[in-house]
């Protein structure tokens, strides 16, 4: 039996040539619905790891209580300086508390070719500690600004997708002129924003001694606990604590969400279409192959090696067709560096990821599709009357 | 036999095929309507915005706020018929973020909105009512309040002097839209007293947000807005002033790159189309050879059958269509439903007369070669299967 499938199979195969029109249906389709659940799903997984890079697990932010986001966030310097003092927080360098605090404000660039409409864009004012906080992150062009100066210093990605951000270039802001001095890359939601000096942005932004949010290192995951704890019994204090990739990971979930359900829509409608397509092509060959089949019927092929025969067809081309979306949501989509409002209201920068695990299940979702598409013509090219169907045309 | 009834039995002269082909249509007009629906919420924005209105933010950004003493400067420029300002609260209901509330002047609201309808008494009301808060109608009906109804709600950014962030407003009025358009922007906003919220605020009293200028003149747009810029140019306000509907577009220009995946996505989807239909419609021509022979012994012209051909094209595209953009507009409520003021999408008008395009457009691309092989078939070759 196996060498009849064989057989069969081998025929079937080696025919597709000569029919390649129907045939192109369901690699067509199939590469449609796979290109575009690799290309939606690559979207939310790459939004997803941008973000989740920012944050480490042994770092803490610490917010104004109720604020959810340090955008919302602001305290004075004197609550920094407690929380600074707080227990829990590793030693940095120079044998101080490792904490940073840090102001947010919200500015605008132009994307490039845009004219009109400003992008809400976060700089962010840092101290010292800041860098030593984020290991990752690196000056790869100019160098670091001056404290005092009104210089900044730009992410990656900004300087990839918005204009006015080169090395040398004034950004104006309140009646301030800023250079940029140098570009830095840490790889993740980092590469979104841009870099000042805190005291600086502080006098120019009007914010006095005050921060938006606090982010310290902790003495170990589990130190988190503690500081939580103490900030929470200090009467003076009304403040959140938040481990920082917790943080930043928070802020993916809507997004994927959003993505996830659309990818789950689109694709599903766009398999229904491929599947009734699917069936369509299988019909059509099955009957233009009545006679050649009730040949193979009479000469003592078994009705099983038929149907497993039309039903590998089907799943060969899907498979076909899968490679095919998969390979072109790669080639086209695969590290395409794009933005999108995030949750704090400013542009995240983030990259396409198409990954082998999503291939992988865009292929599989292929697959079955050409099986459901094969099943039905199959059963019909196995249960058909050798006799009747030798007297067709 | 009509022509119409011609047309239509032969298109389902193989039922199963022509039904496949058609559910294959049908999905992925679902898919045409719900996106394309999509793509206008990214693209086209606020059409239904007049022109009469001016937006004033800090040139920073519009989440740096602008000082107070502005009002009246403002209110002062020749064209300028009445200010109005107002402050993001930042307001959570329960667990619901996506709430636009804003601390604003009643009077002034009133004055510059007369697209929010509201009875006159609850107008007085809110004016009157401290601690008053009125509410977009969609949203009051979402979480049932009534007038008369005290609301408790968090603000994320701003604490009261007592250091807390829980607030109670009490709610004085419900506002409708004008329109359908207006309406439907009802499902997320929330008014506040700003006068209350910047007494009781512990920071960020003085202060506003956003200037809405409404103007005597729509042609004075231009010229208004430059002026207000100038004034505040290299102060520590800076200001930047822009029609209310370039500042609504720019909102949703901030998405971003996902309109354009979106666009990726209608095109993968009508490409494959294109290619199911166009296959369905080939072969289908393929095995009629020689009918279309024996229909031209009888006298019909090569351009009828030219003509019966796409008509049986534009029948098949057109029945797939009209279902498909239906059930895409029931499909499109219920997500708009569920997905709430974010995502307003909606199947209307716009979308249909897409959608017939596309089909009218479809059905040439695809029926046209079929239709020119059937009409340059010669009898004899046809009907001797050659």
């Amino acid at each position: 039996m196996l060498s009849q499938i064989i057989a069969i199979t081998g025929l079937n195969l080696r025919s597709i040539p000569q029919r390649w029109g129907p045939s192109l249906v369901i690699i067509i389709g199939l590469a449609g619905v796979v290109a575009v659940f690799t290309a939606l799903l690559a979207m939310a997984q790459g939004f997803q790891a941008t973000l989740k890079d920012a944050g480490r697990t042994d770092n803490a932010i610490v917010l104004r209580g109720g604020s959810g986001a340090e955008l919302n966030s602001g305290f004075g310097g004197d609550s920094a300086d407690l929380i600074k003092l707080g227990p829990g927080i590793r030693k940095g360098k120079d044998g101080r508390p490792l904490a940073a605090g840090e102001i947010i404000v919200i500015t605008e660039l132009f994307k490039k070719g845009e004219q009109v409409n400003g992008s809400n864009v976060t700089m962010r004012g840092v101290e010292p500690a800041s860098f030593e906080l984020r290991p990752q992150l690196e000056i790869t062009q100019g160098r670091m600004f001056e404290p005092g100066l009104r210089e900044i210093i730009v992410g990656a990605g900004v300087a990839r997708q918005f204009a006015g951000v080169e090395l040398g270039e004034v950004l104006r802001m309140r009646g301030s002129d800023w250079t940029v001095v140098g570009i830095f890359e840490a790889g993740d939601a980092n590469d979104s924003e841009m870099w000042a000096d805190a005291g600086t942005a502080q006098s120019t932004f009007n914010r006095g001694n005050g921060f938006s949010a606090v982010r310290v290192g902790l003495e170990s995951p589990e130190s988190l606990e503690t500081l939580k704890a103490a900030l929470a019994a200090d009467p003076r204090l009304t403040v959140e604590v938040l481990q920082e990739q917790a943080y930043y990971s928070a802020q993916t979930g809507q997004f994927r969400a959003t993505i996830s359900v659309l990818a789950g829509v689109v694709t599903f409608i766009m398999a229904l279409g491929a599947i009734f397509a699917a069936l369509n092509t299988m019909y059509a060959a099955v009957a233009t192959r009545t006679r050649e089949i009730a040949t193979l019927r009479a000469i003592g092929f078994g009705a099983m090696p038929v149907l497993v025969s039309v039903m590998v067809e089907a799943v060969v081309l899907a498979f076909v067709g899968g490679v095919a979306g998969a390979f072109i949501a790669w080639a086209m989509f695969d590290n395409l560096s794009v933005s999108t409002l995030g949750q704090s209201f400013t542009q995240v920068v983030f990259a396409f990821q198409v990954s082998l695990p999503l291939v992988l299940s865009g292929l599989a979702i292929a697959m079955v599709i050409g099986f459901i598409g094969g099943l039905l013509p199959a059963v019909r090219a196995a249960r058909m009357q050798v006799t009747t169907a030798l007297r067709t045309q | 036999m009509t022509k119409t009834g011609f047309v239509l039995a032969n298109l389902f002269h193989k039922k199963t095929r022509t039904s496949l082909t058609l559910l294959s249509v049908v999905m992925a007009f679902v898919l045409f309507g719900l996106l394309q629906s999509l793509n206008l919420v990214f693209s086209a924005g606020a059409d239904f915005v007049g022109a009469t209105r001016l937006v004033t933010q800090s040139r920073v950004s519009f989440t740096q706020s602008l000082p107070m003493r502005m009002v009246p400067e403002m209110d002062a420029i020749p064209g300028v018929q009445r200010v109005m300002y107002q402050q993001w609260f930042g307001a959570v209901y329960q667990d619901n973020p996506q709430i636009f509330a804003f601390a604003v002047d009643p009077e002034r609201l009133h004055e510059v909105y007369p697209e929010w309808v509201m009875p006159e008494e609850h107008w007085n009301a809110f004016r009157d009512t401290r601690t008053g808060m009125i509410a977009g109608k969609l949203l009051a009906d979402q979480y049932g309040w009534k007038v008369g109804d005290r609301i408790p709600m968090k603000s994320n950014i701003f604490p009261q002097k007592n250091n807390s962030k829980d607030w109670e407003f009490e709610l004085v009025g419900i506002f409708d839209g004008k329109d359908e358009e207006w309406r439907r922007q009802t499902s997320g906003s929330i008014y506040i007293n700003h006068a209350y919220f910047s007494e009781a605020a512990l920071f960020g009293g003085g202060m506003a947000g956003i200037f809405v200028l409404r103007l005597e003149d729509p042609e004075m747009a231009e010229s208004i807005a430059t002026l207000v810029d100038e004034r505040y140019l290299n102060s520590s306000d800076e200001t930047k002033t822009q029609t209310e509907k370039d500042f609504q577009v720019g909102f949703i220009k901030q998405l971003g790159d996902i309109g354009m995946i979106v666009r990726w996505i209608l095109f993968a989807v009508f490409f494959t189309l294109l290619l199911v239909v166009g296959n369905t419609m080939a072969q289908s021509v393929r095995e009629r050879v020689p009918q279309f022979a024996v229909l031209k012994t009888l006298g019909f012209s090569d351009n009828s059958v030219l003509a019966f051909v796409l008509a049986e094209t534009l029948a098949l595209c057109a029945i797939g269509g009209l279902v498909g953009l239906g059930l895409a507009t029931a499909l499109g409520a219920v997500v708009a439903q569920a997905a709430g003021p974010m995502l307003p999408i909606a199947v209307d008008g716009r979308v249909w007369m897409a959608g017939i395009v596309a089909i009218v457009v479809l059905s040439l691309v695809v029926g046209l070669l079929p239709a020119l092989r059937a009409r340059r078939l010669k009898i004899v070759d046809a009907l001797a299967g050659r």
